[in-house]
C-alpha cells in the first residue's frame, strides 16, 4: 500500500483561484483547518485505541505484576524481556507462528495467483458466479471456517478419515488433533481456505492492469502460456503481489482464532499469539472461574 | 465465439473453483441437520436431515447462550460499523479533497494500526476497562472494534472519493443548483456507493472478531456469536456440542452470505481499490 502514496494524494490546486497572495494564504489556511477537522476524530480514535494500550503495554512490560493483583506491582526493567527470550516456550511458539506464515503466505500466493487468473480470463456467464463464490470464504467469520475444518477431520464427527482410507497412515482412528503435524496442516488449511480469496482479488486488480498487448505481442512471437506468464505477467505485476505478501504475512503471523477453536495451542501447535493470551487474559479467566465456579 | 471444448474447460475450472469455495460451508450445514446419534456416523450426509440442533439455539438449551449474544454480534457489529464509516467519510473526504499538510500520516496511522497485532492491545485493554467498568460491557467492544473498521474503512473511501468527479458539483452549482440540492442530488448519488460498500466491508470485519470477543467479555451482557461458539457444550455432558454450534455457525454465516450475493461486485471493487490506490 506504499507504492502509489503520490496518486492517492491529488492536491485540489483546481479550487484556488489566482488572486491577491493574501487571499490564497487565507483559503489554504481554511482548507487546511477544515482538512484536520474532518479528518480529526478518525485520527485521534485510531491513536486513542491502539496507542494508548501499546504505551501501557511497555510501561507494563517493566513491572513484575499478577492481573488479579495490579496493585502489587514491582519495577523490574527489562527483566520480563530476558524472562521472556530465555522461555523455551517463546522460541518454540515463535517457530509455529513463522512456520505457519510461511507456509500459508507461499500457498495462497500461488493459489491466488491461479484464482485470480482464472477470473480474470473467465468467461462472461461465469465471472460473476466466480466472484460470488469465492467472497463466500472472505466473509465468513474465521472461526466458523475453523470449526467446519475440525468437524470435517475429528476422530468422531469426521468423515474425512472414511473418504481416504485407502491412503496409508489414514483410517477411522487416525486423530488429526493429537500431533503438531497433523493439526497444524488442519489449522493450516481453514487459514488458507479463508484468506486465499482477499490475496486473489489483489492480484486480479494487479492483473488487471498489465497491458494486453504485452502478453498478446508475447504470443505472437511464440512464447508459450508459461513463458507469457512467467516473463510478461508476473514482472509486471511486482507492485501488487508485493503489497498481497506484506498484507498477508502481517495478518498470518497473529493467527489465533483457527487454533484456538482446533486445539487450544496443544500437542505444539501454540503460536504466539495464543501464548500471550494464555498466560495473561487466559490465566485470569481460568483464576476467576475457580474462585465462582 | 468459443469451441465445445474451450466451453467444457470453463466448466470444469468453475465446478471447481465452486467446490473449493464453497465444500467447507456445505460440510458444516449438513453436520447442522444430523441428528445427536448421527454426528459420529463418519458420513458427509445426515442419515435424515433434522432441525434437533436448530430448534436447541433457538427454543431449546443453548438459547440462553446463542440468542444473547446474536443480539450482542448485531449491535456492536452495526454501531462500530456505522461509527466507522461516519467519520471515515469525514477523513476520507478531506484526505481525497482537501489540501492540508499531514494527510499521509493520517493514511500512515491508519495502515499500521490495521496492521498491527490485536492480542498486543486486548491485554491492556482488559486491565483498563476493568478499572473504568467498561468490561464486558457493548461500549467496551465497540471502541476496540473502530480499530479494526476505521482503517480500512479510510483507505477504501479515500480510494474510492480520489475517482469521483467532483468538478459536477460546481457545473450543477452553475446550472442553478443551490448548495444543498448540489448536495442532495449530486454528491449523494456520487458517494452513496462507495460508502455503502465500505460498510459491508466494515461490517465483515467487526462481525468476523473473535479476540477481543473473548478477551473484554464474560457473560452473555456483551459476549459476541464467535466467542459464544467456543463456549457451547452439549445438552449434556456427555454430548456433543457439534451439532449446536454447526447451527449457530451456519445462522451466522447466512448475513455474510446474503450480502456476497447482493452486492458481489460492490464489494470486489471495494477490496481491490483500496489496495490497488494506497
Amino acid at each position: 500500500m506504499s507504492t502509489t502514496v503520490d496518486s492517492s494524494t491529488p492536491t485540489s490546486q483546481t479550487n484556488r483561484a489566482p488572486k491577491g497572495k493574501r487571499q490564497i494564504s487565507d483559503r489554504v489556511r481554511a482548507e487546511r483547518k477544515l482538512g484536520w477537522l474532518l479528518a480529526g476524530p478518525a485520527f485521534i480514535i485510531m491513536l486513542l485505541v491502539t496507542l494508548y494500550p501499546i504505551a501501557q503495554a511497555v510501561y507494563d512490560s517493566l513491572f513484575s505484576f499478577r492481573l488479579t493483583a495490579p496493585g502489587d506491582k514491582e519495577f523490574v526493567f527489562l527483566g520480563n524481556y530476558a524472562t521472556v527470550f530465555s522461555d523455551i516456550l517463546f522460541w518454540k511458539d515463535l517457530g509455529v507462528t513463522l512456520l505457519i506464515t510461511v507456509v500459508t503466505v507461499g500457498v495462497e500466493l500461488v493459489l491466488g495467483l491461479a484464482l485470480a487468473l482464472v477470473m480474470h480470463s473467465a468467461i462472461k456467464a461465469t465471472r460473476g458466479l466466480l466472484r460470488t463464490a469465492i467472497l463466500v470464504p472472505y466473509g465468513i467469520i474465521t472461526v466458523v471456517s475453523a470449526f467446519a475444518w475440525f468437524y470435517a477431520f475429528d476422530i468422531t464427527t469426521g468423515y474425512v478419515n472414511n473418504w481416504f482410507d485407502w491412503v496409508p497412515g489414514i483410517g477411522p482412528d487416525f486423530n488429526w488433533f493429537s500431533s503438531a503435524g497433523p493439526a497444524l496442516s488442519i489449522i493450516m488449511a481453514s487459514e488458507i481456505w479463508k484468506t486465499t480469496p482477499f490475496i486473489s482479488l489483489l492480484l486480479l486488480s494487479g492483473l488487471a492492469q498489465v497491458p494486453g498487448e504485452l502478453s498478446e505481442a508475447a504470443r505472437v512471437d511464440g512464447a508459450s502460456a508459461w513463458q507469457r506468464l512467467t516473463k510478461v505477467i508476473l514482472p509486471n505485476m511486482k507492485a501488487a503481489i508485493m503489497v498481497a505478501v506484506v498484507f498477508r504475512a502481517l495478518d498470518a503471523f497473529r493467527i489465533f482464532d483457527n487454533i484456538f477453536i482446533m486445539t487450544q495451542g496443544q500437542y505444539g501447535t501454540e503460536a504466539l499469539s495464543l501464548l500471550a493470551y494464555r498466560t495473561s487474559i487466559g490465566r485470569w479467566k481460568l483464576a476467576s472461574a475457580r474462585r465462582s465456579p | 465465439m468459443l469451441s465445445t471444448k474451450q466451453k467444457l474447460g470453463w466448466a470444469i475450472v468453475t465446478v471447481l473453483v465452486l467446490i473449493y469455495a464453497l465444500f467447507p460451508v456445505l460440510s458444516i450445514l449438513m453436520t447442522s441437520f444430523k441428528s445427536p446419534a448421527d454426528l459420529a456416523s463418519g458420513k458427509f450426509l445426515p442419515a435424515q436431515f433434522v432441525t434437533d440442533n436448530y430448534e436447541q439455539i433457538f427454543v431449546g438449551d443453548a438459547k440462553d447462550l446463542f440468542l444473547p449474544a446474536l443480539w450482542n454480534s448485531i449491535g456492536i457489529s452495526l454501531i462500530a460499523t456505522f461509527i466507522a464509516v461516519v467519520l471515515a467519510t469525514l477523513c476520507a473526504y478531506a484526505i481525497a479533497r482537501l489540501d492540508f499538510p499531514g494527510k499521509r500520516i493520517v493514511l500512515t496511522t491508519a495502515l499500521m494500526v490495521s496492521m498491527f497485532p490485536v492480542i498486543s492491545i486486548v491485554t491492556p485493554l482488559f486491565n483498563l476497562w476493568r478499572q473504568v467498568g467498561l468490561y464486558d460491557t457493548w461500549l467496551g467492544l465497540i471502541i476496540p472494534y473502530l480499530s479494526l473498521t476505521l482503517p480500512i474503512s479510510i483507505w477504501t473511501l479515500a480510494a474510492f472519493f480520489q475517482q469521483i468527479p467532483w468538478d459536477l458539483e460546481r457545473a450543477a452549482q452553475v446550472d442553478g443548483a443551490s448548495t444543498w440540492q448540489a448536495f442532495r442530488k449530486v454528491i449523494v448519488p456520487l458517494t452513496a456507493p462507495g460508502v455503502f460498500t465500505t460498510a459491508i466491508i466494515a461490517f465483515f470485519i467487526a462481525w468476523n472478531d473473535f479476540v477481543y470477543g473473548i478477551g473484554l467479555t464474560s457473560t452473555s451482557a456483551a459476549r459476541p456469536v464467535p466467542a459464544a461458539l467456543a463456549f457451547f457444550t452439549g445438552a449434556s455432558q456427555f454430548e456433543d456440542p457439534a451439532g449446536a454450534i454447526s447451527a449457530a455457525a451456519i445462522i451466522v454465516t447466512i448475513p455474510v452470505v446474503l450480502l456476497v450475493l447482493a452486492f458481489q461486485r460492490q464489494i470486489v471493487s471495494g477490496l481491490t481499490q483500496g489496495a490497488v490506490k494506497g
